[in-house]
């Protein structure tokens, strides 16, 4: 048991000392990391929980199981704060398109995700979708859950009531899952294949019936703790609960309900069996929440009791097989591991600058074929992201999700994002971008971000190199956050992301997931162009920041160069503009530019809108810029596109004003279909149906259907 | 005016339901647990949307099955509005209530977007209050939807004005592009012959209020209310109005 508590997977032991330093503060702050999931007040008696997780080592062996059973991890630690999940967010990353490896898990994986995800009732309502050769071996799959609940009725993973009734509710304990976490923490060898026993089977038909049951049996008012069983089974979930609540436990494994006979208490205590959750029920109410359970057909047994002192006393056959002190248990030690800048970075910095090509209107179509940024249309149709309703920005309509709070007239949003080759290039700057540009993009639909929850994905830490990344991207990230003054409320780290034959590690990833309020729902904003006559604008600097960029990499086949600089009082700045536009109506539509810059986020906005642009590249405010294909296409970070109807740029002018911020009028909105991107004698010609056709067509292609 | 919105373990649309006929309709409405289900006192049920039982060996099938149904068939022989959403009309199909199969849509994935469909007969409980050839928008979103039946019943059912709803393009024409799952004749939702008996496939709950519209449409509004004021199905009264 000790070696799966140490694993990386369960102790955080190489992590928890850099984790330390991101900040975990903040007013609206209920529950911060070291729980199942993050907790925010929202105001008027509501809460949101959420929280990210990885499935990275179970994916890459067995897409379908590995990435649906992710789902179902995520959802129950939402589940076990007793909030209702209301939304799922995926973060994938693969391999090239083309590769056969890559369209066989790209497929699987969303197969997966929809099957499970679907069946639950839970709608997936935003994520993103990153292909690069240093995924090609080991894929991530990380997964969000989002919940909805009462502030008064929250309910933690802890026991702190001596002679509360633990009981084990869900499926049956099977051999399924023993050892996934010591799996989990080791690299991906050929002999992985062999370890697809480790990957454990869900079942989204009981996971469903789980949800309900569980909001039922919690709304009973008995029960004191909730947990699910995930890594470690068992063992983990006993030895937390107790340890947080400072109490003890005594079970008996004979009452466990067992799939199969002749289990050894061994077994029992770390199989990692999908769909069960762990209550503590006060006494008086256990008949009641027996019953809500029988009432859904679902199997459960009373497995023992919450007992004083600090001790988990595990019993078989009336013997006791285990006794073990809680702290002992999920305390792990803590290893302190050395960081080194990596050698070849120096070189990956200093390459020269490609030649600027002749077209660039074939340029701007050809990155908007891009599978970093042709349109995933043909992926999220295949998720139920209505179901709820409360789903009121769509995927693919605005830079983050919006779903409405049913219980009162206001909405959240929420986006994950991570650059991973600005991160690889300068993991400093690459992460306190991912942190930045999650926050610009639910600004960006309306909202005020106020918390995040990060999944961080990396290779071996026991390298140097590897652990200079980590170390250098926590501080980046927490650079960024507090410059925004976000907390980060919990977090999910994966290490062993590398292929052990080439000794090739994944780029470093760390996704944030952002979450934001939008107190009125007038101010919810899309990103398409909403009528010819619109005015345009740049709002922030643009600088030859190429680095990492996708111009680089799609265009010119090269992933190097020094990647854009986080400067968080720019950030706030062009937030702040954004914003407030939004709630003084100023503007109709908004969106950031990221991936692709200026001109890739100029063409989606005329493209969902099915209209043209005309716009003058010399009134984008910039700096130290000599070349063209660097204005149209740098990624420099604190940068909003915005259109609004004429005679709003004195309003948005006054706010830039107040906030520090740069904002130029580029151009407006017309109705020929053409986008044209004017500098001076040079113009850029692109017709919006080419466009449209590259970006929506692209992934299609790569998906075989088309 | 008492609607029962009956909950299969596995369903997953009959809180948005529930919410849209209360919250949005203001009309009494239950959410009721299928092995409870008396119909006294109803006027109407809605089977609704979602993967009752995990839609394990076939979509709908074992809720079919489940003693709820016996209650259902009796409402139905009553002349009271049935009405089967997504899930829904899978259980009613393999309840035989309604004719026909609905299969693995033709692209083989699930299928989640916004559609156009035209209102094809007003004969229903859902659609006789909308005017025939008009267009209305709902999302879809489902694995198993495509529609098929031998050639001959879906000419009777042409012929009855049982076909209530099709898949159209912008234009308002049952192209092949317009039909996201292969479904023959491109329908989307059908109705016994008294029309009190409705399934469809797209979701009307998802589709009552503008805000969860991209075309700012609340369509779905007006089928819930053409079932709210649709009264007996048996002597036809409603249909061609």
């Amino acid at each position: 048991m000790l070696e799966l508590m140490y694993s990386e997977h369960c102790s955080y032991k190489s992590s928890r000392p850099i984790l330390k330093i991101l900040p975990k503060e903040g007013p609206r702050v209920l529950v911060g990391p070291g729980y199942d999931a993050g907790i925010v007040d929202i105001g008027n008696g509501y809460v949101v929980a959420f929280k990210i997780e990885s499935h990275n080592h179970p994916s890459a062996i067995d897409p379908y199981n590995g990435a649906a059973t992710g789902i179902g991890g995520i959802v129950r630690d939402i589940l076990c704060t007793n909030c209702r999940p209301v939304a799922l967010l995926d973060s994938l990353r693969f391999g090239p398109p083309r590769k056969g490896r890559t369209k066989w898990l790209l497929k699987y994986v969303v197969k997966g995700i929809s099957d499970y995800g679907n069946r639950i009732g839970v709608p997936t309502v935003a994520g993103e979708v990153e292909f690069d050769e240093s995924f090609e071996t080991n894929c991530l799959v990380n997964v969000a859950c989002v919940g909805i609940g009462r502030k008064d009725s929250v309910v933690l993973a802890r026991m702190d009531r001596p002679g509360d009734y633990i009981v084990l509710m869900g499926s049956s304990t099977g051999r399924d899952g023993i050892h996934g976490v010591t799996f989990a923490s080791k690299a991906i060898t050929a002999e992985s294949e062999e370890e697809r026993p480790s990957v454990q089977i869900g079942d989204p038909f009981m996971k469903k019936v789980i949800i309900e049951a569980t909001l039922e049996a919690v709304a009973t008012g008995f029960v004191t703790g909730l947990k699910d069983l995930g890594g470690a089974g068992l063992t983990c979930a006993l030895s937390e609960m107790a340890f947080k609540g400072g109490t003890g436990a005594e079970v008996e494994l004979d009452r466990v309900h067992l799939r199969e006979e002749g289990m050894t208490p061994y077994e029992i205590m770390l199989s990692e069996s999908q769909e069960r959750m762990l209550f503590v029920v006060k006494p008086e109410g256990l008949e009641g929440v027996l019953e809500v359970f029988r009432r859904w057909g679902l199997p459960h047994s009373v497995i023992g009791r919450v007992t004083e002192g600090e001790e988990v006393v595990v019993r078989y056959g009336g013997e006791v097989v285990a006794r073990l002190p809680a702290r002992l248990l999920a305390d792990a030690p803590i290893v302190r591991r050395r960081a080194r800048r990596p050698r070849w970075l120096a070189k990956m910095l200093r390459i020269p600058k490609p030649k600027e090509p002749k077209d660039l209107g074939r340029a701007l179509a050809r990155m908007l074929s891009s599978p970093n940024i042709a349109s995933k249309e043909p992926i999220y149709s295949q998720y139920d992201h209505e179901v709820g309703i409360r789903t009121v920005v769509k995927p693919g309509d605005g830079d983050a999700a919006v779903l409405r709070l049913l219980e009162d007239p206001r909405a959240i949003a929420v986006k994950a994002d991570c650059n991973s080759r600005h991160c690889l290039l300068d993991p400093f700057n690459g992460h306190a971008g991912a942190a930045a540009e999650s926050a610009r993009n639910v600004v960006a639909v309306g909202a005020e971000p106020i918390a995040a929850v990060d999944c961080c994905n990396f290779g071996n830490p026991e390298r140097p190199e590897v652990f200079w990344q980590f170390s250098e991207g926590i501080k980046g990230l927490s650079f960024m956050l507090r410059g925004l003054g976000i907390p980060c409320v919990g977090g999910n780290v994966s290490f062993y992301n590398e292929d052990e034959r080439s000794g090739r590690a994944v780029n470093p990833t760390t996704v944030v997931v952002m979450l934001g309020l939008i107190e009125d729902l007038d101010w919810v904003t899309t990103m398409a162009f909403k009528e010819h006559g619109d005015e345009i604008f740049a709002i922030g600097r643009t600088y030859p920041e190429m680095g990492g960029s996708e111009y680089y990499h799609w265009i010119h086949g090269i992933c190097g160069g020094r990647p854009p600089r986080a400067r968080p009082e720019r950030e706030r700045a062009s937030m702040a503009v954004v914003k407030e536009a939004i709630r003084e109506g100023l503007i109709d539509a908004a969106h950031d530019c990221s991936k692709g810059g200026l001109a890739v986020a100029l063409a989606i906005m005329a493209l969902k809108g099915g209209l043209g642009a005309d716009v003058d590249l010399k009134r984008v405010p910039r700096s130290g810029v000599g070349r063209l294909d660097e204005l149209l296409f740098s990624e420099s970070y604190a940068r909003f596109i915005v259109s609004a109807r004429p005679g709003a740029a004195r309003g948005l002018k006054a706010l830039a004003r107040r906030h520090g911020a740069i904002v130029s009028k580029l151009g407006r909105v017309v109705d020929s279909p053409d986008l044209s991107l004017r500098f001076g004698e040079r113009v850029v010609r692109c017709g919006i149906g080419e466009l449209g056709r590259a970006w929506g067509e692209s992934m299609r292609r790569y998906l075989g259907e088309l | 005016m008492r609607i029962a919105v009956l909950r299969f373990p596995g369903s997953n649309c009959e809180l948005d339901t529930l919410y849209v006929l209360r919250r949005v309709l203001g009309v009494d409405a239950d959410l009721v647990w299928h092995e409870a289900f008396d119909r006294s006192g109803y006027d109407a049920v809605i089977l609704p949307g979602g993967f009752s039982y995990g839609d394990y060996l076939r979509a709908g099938t074992i809720a079919a099955h489940s003693p709820a149904m016996g209650e259902v068939r009796s409402m139905a022989d009553e002349g009271k509005p049935v009405i089967g959403i997504c899930n829904g009309f899978q259980i009613l199909t393999e309840a035989g209530l309604l004719p026909g199969a609905l299969l693995r849509n033709e692209g083989l994935n699930f299928v989640c977007r916004w559609v156009s469909l035209r209102v094809e007969s007003n004969k229903s409980a859902l659609t006789w209050l909308l005017p025939k050839g008009a267009i209305i928008r709902l999302p879809i979103a489902h694995a198993e939807g495509r529609y098929v039946n031998e050639r001959r019943a879906i000419k009777e059912l042409w012929r009855n004005g049982q076909v209530i709803l099709t898949y159209v393009d912008e234009s308002g024409k049952p192209t092949p592009g317009a039909n996201p799952n292969g479904s023959m004749d491109n329908i989307a939702g059908i109705c016994n012959e008294w029309g009190n008996v409705v399934g469809l496939m797209p979701h009307p709950e998802r589709g009552s209020e503008r805000i969860l519209s991209p075309f700012g449409s609340e369509d779905g509004l007006m089928l819930f209310e053409s079932m709210i004021s649709f009264k007996d199905g048996r002597d036809g009264r409603c249909g061609s109005i």
